[in-house]
């Protein structure tokens, strides 16, 4: 094994000019690290190579060899390069030293544009109507590599417009171009092989097996990694062009995997998420479940104003009554796994100032062992690390007990709905109660004061996962008119500012030293866990993530 | 390059007292008096309307009805004061053009924000908006200002079709598909 | 003697028929004034080849048959919605201002134009009568060029009052433009007097004899260049184009009536319009044989015949002399201020001092 962590580099020489790469690394893959692009549509770098749209045709050639002596034969005095005969495709090539690569050479040119022309024979060229648009490698690819015409005279096949793949899938047939992207994502890493083509010739078709249809949890991925438009998503199909959506970094908070995300949004409003690339955590893949999160935004129980006992107030009137309250003194304070590494601070830090107990219930469930893990929170690990909680699994019964003693007086929850962990309405009628909270529920319902919280997408912060990986993400759309974002009503129970929210934490946490929202990684940073080793979490295997003891 | 100095030529005499020039100017300005005017009697009269004028910004049908707008958004994208504003919608399985598949579901022209520039005319893939002979557009409210669907194929009616690419393609499928039975 | 003062002055007739005279004037005036706007927009679209007014109208005109439907189109009706409409503006007092001076400076532009008509004959009744306010006035010209001149206070008590940078150029370049060109005005016109009037003659100054000395030629034929130094000169004096200094919209906004609106703007306006008919009339009177015909030939018809073309003859100079002053405004383009004051001092001002010589050496040579 190499000690070292740097992969080795070699020289590969690239239409003349030489070029530094990383040994045995995919040739397309290398070559787009130095900023060549070598276009392709089957080529997928977490997917196997099936080398079937032949796009990605380049001329090959390597260092002549002697074959008695096995010496670099000269010319010149630089090394003599036997060129293939025929172009390869470089998809199905490594690096290798001394490899030597002609991207833009005439015979390369000739082949890229026969391939588009190809592929467009049967193209409907429906690209107004097409949800691809915008973001379509064949309508890229055809603009900057095709001829610009066709010489296709006949009429061009018709096939089926509106295909159900399944129940989050349409398949637009004439649109596909046989890449098999999707077939080896189903068979290869959704494990679920249901896709397959039928047919021969110009009627070659994709279709599900006879009796099954795309249903996994997985099944949007085929539509992110579909070059064309044939696979699109029934949910966003014809909901908007996709210039128009802006893109902003995401975490996904289904479970303690923190998937990273792109929220497309315009306007203020999402219109879909989809997975952003993060090697360490999900690779390029995430969960169905996860993309329609963005609906709680503009759900019929969201919360979008403050009320006092029932009635609706200004977030200035309803913070002031919830001020006097934490004032009054036997506070207790439920967190959440949902809420951000600098709210769980915040509420860590009034809990202190009012030695007030803390209390943040776990939610697990059943995980996939893919991308959805067992612990259903997002930032379980945030509340461990930030103190919020010592614990790994809580429950309320010490808390409703106090209630019962009258120990606690009033209560501050952070987005749980405690009625479904053990609190009924009629014990939490018996303290004055504060909710932070998104939507209605049975907690909202017998609160005191409520004041609106944002979600995820409206409000910026950080998430620490599974693997303690701490992950930030910024706001992508507005919160609804009025809110502030939970982080400034803790600040103000807490008397801290915001703005400096995270010199504190850096100060006060460890584990975090050295750190600020804005300098997290893309991919996140993994930070010092070892204080946490003892503790049993709930999460199983992962995608890319094995619990302690489990060799990955 | 060298500067060159021109002289000025002396004026004569009589050249510097104006009073010819005067003269002369006054003729020039009797002249067109004497003319007869330019202007239209604008609501009495009204200005004739050249080809390709761009007037007020339409939706239009082709001659057998069909609305020619998928709702691509391109209008919307190009156009520079974002005057434009789609929803997509989709066209139902029951309707006589579902193999058009998209159409929009409202199309706002604000005409308080529209510059004429005819952008969305040229970048039309369907040639569904046409900036049409309507020069005059007048409303007592802001609301009243912004052109919505109806009205806008109310104003923009029916232009001939060279190419019924959509028919042609159903027309096609349908070949197709009794050849294979 | 309150009682004296009160049958002399207020019972007696001869004050009501002075005060009727005076009225009937200031209308016929304020009319033509108020036409004169109607001709220069009509004659200004002409020339830029438009129509112009042609819309306004009332009911009751608009009933007539053909002849109302001339009147809409020829903007007849325009004039009287003008005045209206200055009249029953809003008539805002900006915050700024020196409000007594401010209110004063109208009056003051419009007053002094209305006196100085007193002195101005229109015609000549059969029974040799002057038709005019003031017919015992034997100084006219001279008190004409005194109290017209006054005008120029109104501009520049607006330019002070208004408090605001461009009223008070404007007020400034006005002051200054008519100290510069009443020189030469005065001394053309003294050519004249040299040629009509002699030392021992009763009423020497008096327009009357002005014009009763043009029987024959006119004094344009004998004068020609004290003609055009005095045309130039009431261009100046009335601020009209290629003059209007302290007007100048393009460098001033509106001058010294830039704070002025509704009825105080409309007064400004009205004294504009009748300097300039003071002016024509001045001219027409010294230059162009006043109400005869044509040269050589004063009297057409007889008795109240001959009376009535006479002041027909007038009143036609008049509206071809308003009409000329539009449309040298839409012909020669405004000077610059600098320009204004070289014609006036070093150009207008020794030419009428040359021409002076030349006549009065002329003269004193014939004896």
């Amino acid at each position: 094994m190499v000690t070292d962590n740097k992969p080795p580099l070699i020289s590969i020489n690239v239409d003349g000019v030489e070029h530094q790469v990383v040994a045995g690394t995919n040739l397309v893959d290398a070559l787009a690290k130095i900023g060549k692009e070598v276009p392709h549509y089957c080529y997928h770098p977490k997917l196997t190579i099936a080398g079937n749209c032949r796009m990605c045709l380049v001329e090959l050639g390597s260092p002549m060899r002697d074959r008695a002596t096995n010496e670099v034969i000269l010319e010149n005095g630089k090394p003599k390069i036997g060129w293939q005969p025929k172009p390869a495709i470089a998809c199905a090539t490594n690096v290798s030293p001394g490899l030597h690569v002609k991207l833009d050479s005439p015979e390369v040119k000739a082949c890229r544009e026969g391939v588009t022309e190809m592929l467009l024979l049967n193209h409907p060229l429906d690209c107004p109507i097409c949800d691809q648009a915008g973001e379509c490698k064949l309508q890229e690819f055809s603009a900057e590599y095709g001829k610009g015409y066709s010489r296709y005279v006949d009429e061009k096949n018709a096939k089926p417009k509106k295909t159900r793949l399944g129940p989050r899938v349409t398949l637009d047939d004439e649109r596909c171009i046989l890449c098999s992207r999707c077939v080896r994502f189903c068979n290869d890493i959704a494990k679920d092989p249901v896709l397959g083509f039928v047919n021969r010739g110009s009627f070659n078709t994709l279709t599900c097996f006879p009796g099954k249809e795309l249903n996994n949890n997985y099944s949007l991925n085929t539509v992110d990694i579909c070059p064309v438009g044939a696979l699109t998503s029934t949910d966003f199909r014809f909901k908007m062009r996709v210039w128009f959506l802006k893109k902003t970094p995401s975490i996904c908070t289904e479970s303690s995997v923190g998937v990273n995300t792109t929220i497309w949004s315009r306007e203020g409003k999402i219109y879909r998420i989809t997975p952003r690339q993060n090697d360490a955590v999900n690779d390029t893949w995430m969960a169905d479940s996860g993309r329609e999160l963005y609906k709680q935004v503009e759900d019929a129980h969201r919360i979008t104003s403050a009320s006092v006992k029932g009635t609706k107030t200004s977030v200035d009137i309803a913070f002031n009554t919830a001020s006097e309250i934490i004032k009054s003194g036997h506070l207790a304070i439920v967190g959440s796994g949902h809420l951000t590494v600098e709210e769980q601070y915040l509420l860590s830090d009034l809990a202190k100032k009012h030695s007030a107990k803390t209390y943040v219930p776990a939610h697990t469930g059943k995980g996939d062992g893919m991308l959805i893990s067992e612990d259903h929170t997002p930032n379980f690990r945030g509340a461990l690390v930030t103190g919020l909680t010592q614990n790994a699994a809580v429950d309320l019964k010490a808390l409703s007990s106090d209630i019962e003693s009258g120990k606690v007086k009033s209560l501050l929850i952070c987005r749980e709905d405690v009625t479904t962990l053990g609190l009924s309405a009629q014990l939490l009628s018996k303290v004055r109660v504060i909710v932070i909270a998104t939507h209605k529920n049975a907690t909202t319902d017998t609160a005191e004061v409520v004041l609106p919280g944002l979600t995820v997408f409206e409000r910026s912060g950080s998430f620490i996962n599974c693997q303690f990986r701490l992950q930030s993400f910024v706001q992508a759309i507005p919160g609804p008119a009025g809110t502030l974002p939970d982080s400034s009503y803790l600040a103000r129970f807490a008397g801290l500012n915001v703005n400096s929210l995270w010199k504190e934490l850096a100060q006060h946490v460890p584990a975090l030293a050295g750190l600020a929202h804005g300098k997290i990684p893309e991919d996140g940073v993994v930070i010092d866990s070892s204080k946490w080793s003892s503790l049993t979490f709930p999460e199983g295997r992962l995608l890319k993530f094995a619990p302690a003891g489990v060799t990955a | 390059m060298a500067i060159k100095i021109v002289e000025r030529r002396p004026l004569s005499f009589l050249e510097k007292t104006y009073l010819p020039q005067i003269i002369a100017g006054l003729k020039v300005t009797w002249d067109n008096l004497v003319k007869p005017p330019v202007t239209l009697q604008y609501p009495e009269e009204r200005p004739v309307i050249p080809n390709g004028y761009r007037g007020v910004p339409t939706l239009v049908r082709d001659p057998q009805g069909r609305e020619k707008c998928v709702s691509c958004q391109l209008c919307e994208f190009v156009c520079p004061p974002k005057a434009i504003r789609i929803t997509p919608g989709e066209i139902l399985e029951t309707a006589d053009n579902n193999h058009v598949e998209k159409a929009p579901k409202e199309f706002d022209i604000d005409m308080l924000r529209c510059i004429y520039c005819g952008l969305c005319q040229e970048v039309c893939p369907e040639e569904a908006i046409w900036l049409q002979g309507q020069y005059s557009m007048t409303g007592m409210t802001r609301e009243e200002m912004v052109n919505n669907k109806d009205k806008l194929y109310e104003l923009g009616g029916t232009l001939p079709d060279s190419h019924y690419k959509w028919d042609k393609k159903k027309a096609e499928a349908e070949r197709q598909q009794n050849e294979q039975h | 003697m309150i009682e004296q003062i009160l049958n002399d002055l207020i019972l007696s007739p001869a004050w009501y028929y002075t005060a009727a005279r005076g009225l009937t004037v200031i209308v016929i005036l304020m009319s033509i004034a108020a036409y004169s706007v109607l001709l220069e927009r009509k004659a200004s679209a002409w020339i830029q080849g438009r129509v112009g007014p042609n819309r306004t109208n009332h009911p009751l005109i608009a009933w007539i048959p053909f002849f109302g439907n001339v009147l809409m189109r020829g903007g007849f009706i325009q004039p009287a919605a003008d005045g209206l409409k200055f009249l029953f503006k809003e008539d805002a007092l900006p915050g700024h201002v020196r409000k007594t001076f401010y209110v004063l400076a109208p009056c003051l532009a419009l007053a002094p134009v209305l006196i100085s008509l007193v002195m101005l004959p229109f015609g000549e009744l059969p029974n040799g009568k002057i038709i005019t306010l003031c017919p015992g006035a034997d100084i006219g010209v001279l008190f004409m060029f005194a109290i017209s001149s006054l005008g120029v206070y109104g501009i520049a008590l607006a330019g002070w009052a208004a408090n605001s940078k461009y009223p008070f150029l404007g007020a400034i370049r006005g002051s200054a433009q008519l100290i510069s060109y009443e020189l030469a005005m005065g001394l053309s016109v003294l050519t004249v007097f040299l040629a009509t009037a002699t030392p021992d003659q009763n009423n020497a100054l008096s327009l009357v004899s002005m014009v009763k000395a043009q029987t024959g030629a006119w004094n344009i034929l004998y004068h020609p260049v004290a003609a055009l130094i005095f045309l130039i000169c009431i261009f100046a004096e009335a601020n009209r184009h290629p003059f209007d200094m302290p007007e100048s919209e393009t460098d001033l906004v509106g001058g010294f009536h830039t704070e002025y609106g509704a009825f105080k703007f409309g007064l400004f306006f009205v004294a504009e319009y009748s300097h300039m008919i003071i002016g024509s009339s001045l001219f027409i009177l010294m230059f162009l044989g006043g109400w005869h015909v044509l040269p050589w030939l004063p009297n057409v018809g007889t008795g109240i015949f001959a009376t009535l073309i006479g002041l027909g003859s007038f009143f036609f100079k008049l509206a071809a002399f308003l009409f000329f002053f539009v449309w040298v405004r839409w012909t020669v383009p405004r000077f610059r201020y600098d320009q204004v004051m070289r014609i006036g001092w070093r150009v207008l001002l020794p030419i009428a001092v040359v021409n002076l010589l030349v006549y009065f050496i002329w003269y004193a040579l014939q004896g």
